[in-house]
């Protein structure tokens, strides 16, 4: 039988971890994993965190050592970019003329930045935080910055913000919505995350829309917005969320909603094509089986790892239990599976004290649990939720129900 | 620079020249230690960088701090008396000579 050639897009945390698990589980064929930045695969988390806070340099950001690549055979191409799927001739059309066949493709293109149609959009001072080179603007821009505003209060605006105030910065959040984080936590944990937010100095305008970037010489001077305020600025983090990256797939003929569709095993209506992490969407066991497309590590190295028992061998639906995290200044706050569609919540522990975990229901059934400052229950969340084990809300709100005895109790 | 040994289930053993302040969980994954997976990249918040300390070492690493205590409930292999998270081993010169073995699976 000639060699398998597996053809990677994307080297983020699920493109990096197929190639690191097909070799673990001894696939021997060749394996390309494609990244169209200039450097080798780095972990993000850390960049809106320690690294943006300089505490970490970038030795600690790489998922690997250059040599680890060399030595587990993975054909790393930097700075390589995909332009075109050729289903019918199993190969990849690279910008500089490569052509790569492939058995197996898989699609680990991630997600990319949304950009407002904002005027002044282009204004210099307007600032991501996404990939490192974006990182490394958005770090020298902060060390001079006098007026932070952040357009949108999700996890990466939360969590520059936390940065930008422990170097004395002042930061305005405009936020469309009525709350933080209202994608994904319920609104007594973001009730709690503004509050403290605000405590360390953070302004916030809820329901406020930015309308114009005014720029004065090429740079940011004010935002100008809906209500008619003008908010001073000399840099603007935008932090909206993202768009995945779908459109190869769509122009090689498949589905794109939301993300590139896939089964349960992770694969497009194309058997030899796969698509995992930030750009794929997905059935999910853990949202009734809805479509489900997640921006998250887990997810991606979840996805990475279903994919390369597929491509070894041994295919399984993937029903890994999903997670996420964010640390905001001394706040740690852990989620265990997904809350979306919940209508009740039962909180444990102590909101006053920053210490306690929310019970996210529909009816009686547990959706998810979102932890702050308190990572034994969400160690126990993960183990309970992951088992399909039910704790009641009257369990969850008495302190002497005991998680851990329910996380690990015999299924029965 | 102390010298730490990881042994795997099939008791594969790599030795490792750790220099002081540096993680054993981020010398295993800088220099290719399978079995190491550091999901989080060490911030505490996923329990895949699970190690056994060889017993009699115990007293040498540093104490175990409440966050650690709790995510190593939520290990995929068993906890045991010597279960540490490798991403809090910062490596100490008291710590040379330390043994740790990789358990069956991290996720």
């Amino acid at each position: 039988m000639p060699q398998q050639q597996v053809v990677i897009i994307g080297a983020g945390h699920g493109g990096f971890q197929l190639a690191a698990s097909l070799r673990q589980h001894g696939f021997d064929g060749r394996i390309a994993l494609l990244t169209d930045e200039p450097v080798l695969p780095y972990q993000r988390p850390p960049l809106s965190k320690d690294y943006l806070d300089g505490k970490i340099g970038f030795d600690l950001l790489l998922m690997r050592p250059e040599a680890f690549y060399r030595d587990h055979g993975i054909d790393l191409m930097q700075g390589a970019r995909a332009e075109e799927i050729d289903r019918a001739g199993k190969t990849v059309h690279l910008a500089s003329g490569v052509r790569l066949s492939y058995d197996h493709l898989v699609l680990a293109t991630g997600a990319r930045n949304r950009v407002p149609p904002l005027p002044g959009i282009e204004l210099d001072g307007v600032c991501y935080l996404r990939t490192l080179g974006e990182t490394h603007e958005l770090r020298d821009r902060l060390a001079a910055a006098k007026h932070c505003v952040v357009i949108g209060a999700g996890f990466i605006g939360l969590e520059f913000a936390a940065v930008a105030r422990t170097h004395g910065k002042p930061v305005h959040i405009l936020e469309l919505t009525d709350r933080v984080m209202g994608r994904v936590v319920c609104v007594e944990t973001s009730q709690f995350f503004a509050e403290a937010h605000r405590r360390a100095g953070v302004e916030f305008s809820f329901g406020a829309q930015a309308v114009r970037i005014a720029g004065q010489n090429g740079r940011i001077d004010h935002l100008e917005l809906a209500d008619g305020r003008n908010i001073p600025a000399d840099l603007v983090l935008v932090s909206i969320g993202v768009v995945p990256n779908g459109e190869l797939a769509a122009a090689a003929g498949l589905a794109v909603q939301n993300g590139i569709v896939v089964d349960d095993e992770l694969k497009t209506a194309d058997p030899a094509i796969s698509a995992i992490g930030d750009c794929a969407s997905f059935p999910s066991v853990h949202a009734g089986g809805n479509m489900t497309r997640l921006e998250a590590v887990q997810n991606a190295a979840d996805h990475a790892r279903t994919v390369a028992d597929r491509i070894t061998g041994k295919p399984h639906p993937y029903t890994a239990l999903p997670w996420f995290w964010s640390e905001q200044g001394p706040l740690r706050l852990q989620i265990a599976g997904l809350t979306t569609g919940h209508n009740r919540t039962v909180v444990r522990g102590d909101l006053d004290a920053g210490e306690f975990s929310v019970f996210c229901y529909r009816g009686e059934t547990l959706l998810g649990i979102e932890s702050v400052n308190r990572p034994a229950d969400h160690a126990h969340a993960r183990r309970i939720l992951a088992a399909g084990r039910q704790v009641t809300p009257a369990q969850a709100a008495d302190e002497s129900f005991d998680l851990r005895a329910a996380a690990s109790a015999r299924p029965a | 620079m102390p010298r730490v040994t990881y042994i795997d289930t099939d008791g594969k053993e790599t030795m490792l020249d750790i220099a002081v302040g540096t993680s054993v969980m981020q010398a295993a994954v800088y220099n290719g230690v399978d079995g190491i997976v550091a999901e989080c990249g060490g911030s505490c918040m996923c329990a895949t960088c699970h190690v056994y300390v060889q017993e009699d070492q115990l007293a040498r690493t540093p104490p175990m701090q409440p966050d650690e205590d709790a995510m190593l409930e939520g290990t995929a292999s068993p906890r045991k008396p010597n279960s540490r998270l490798s991403c809090q081993l910062v490596v100490s010169p008291d710590m040379d000579g330390l043994v740790v073995h990789l358990p069956e699976t991290q996720t």
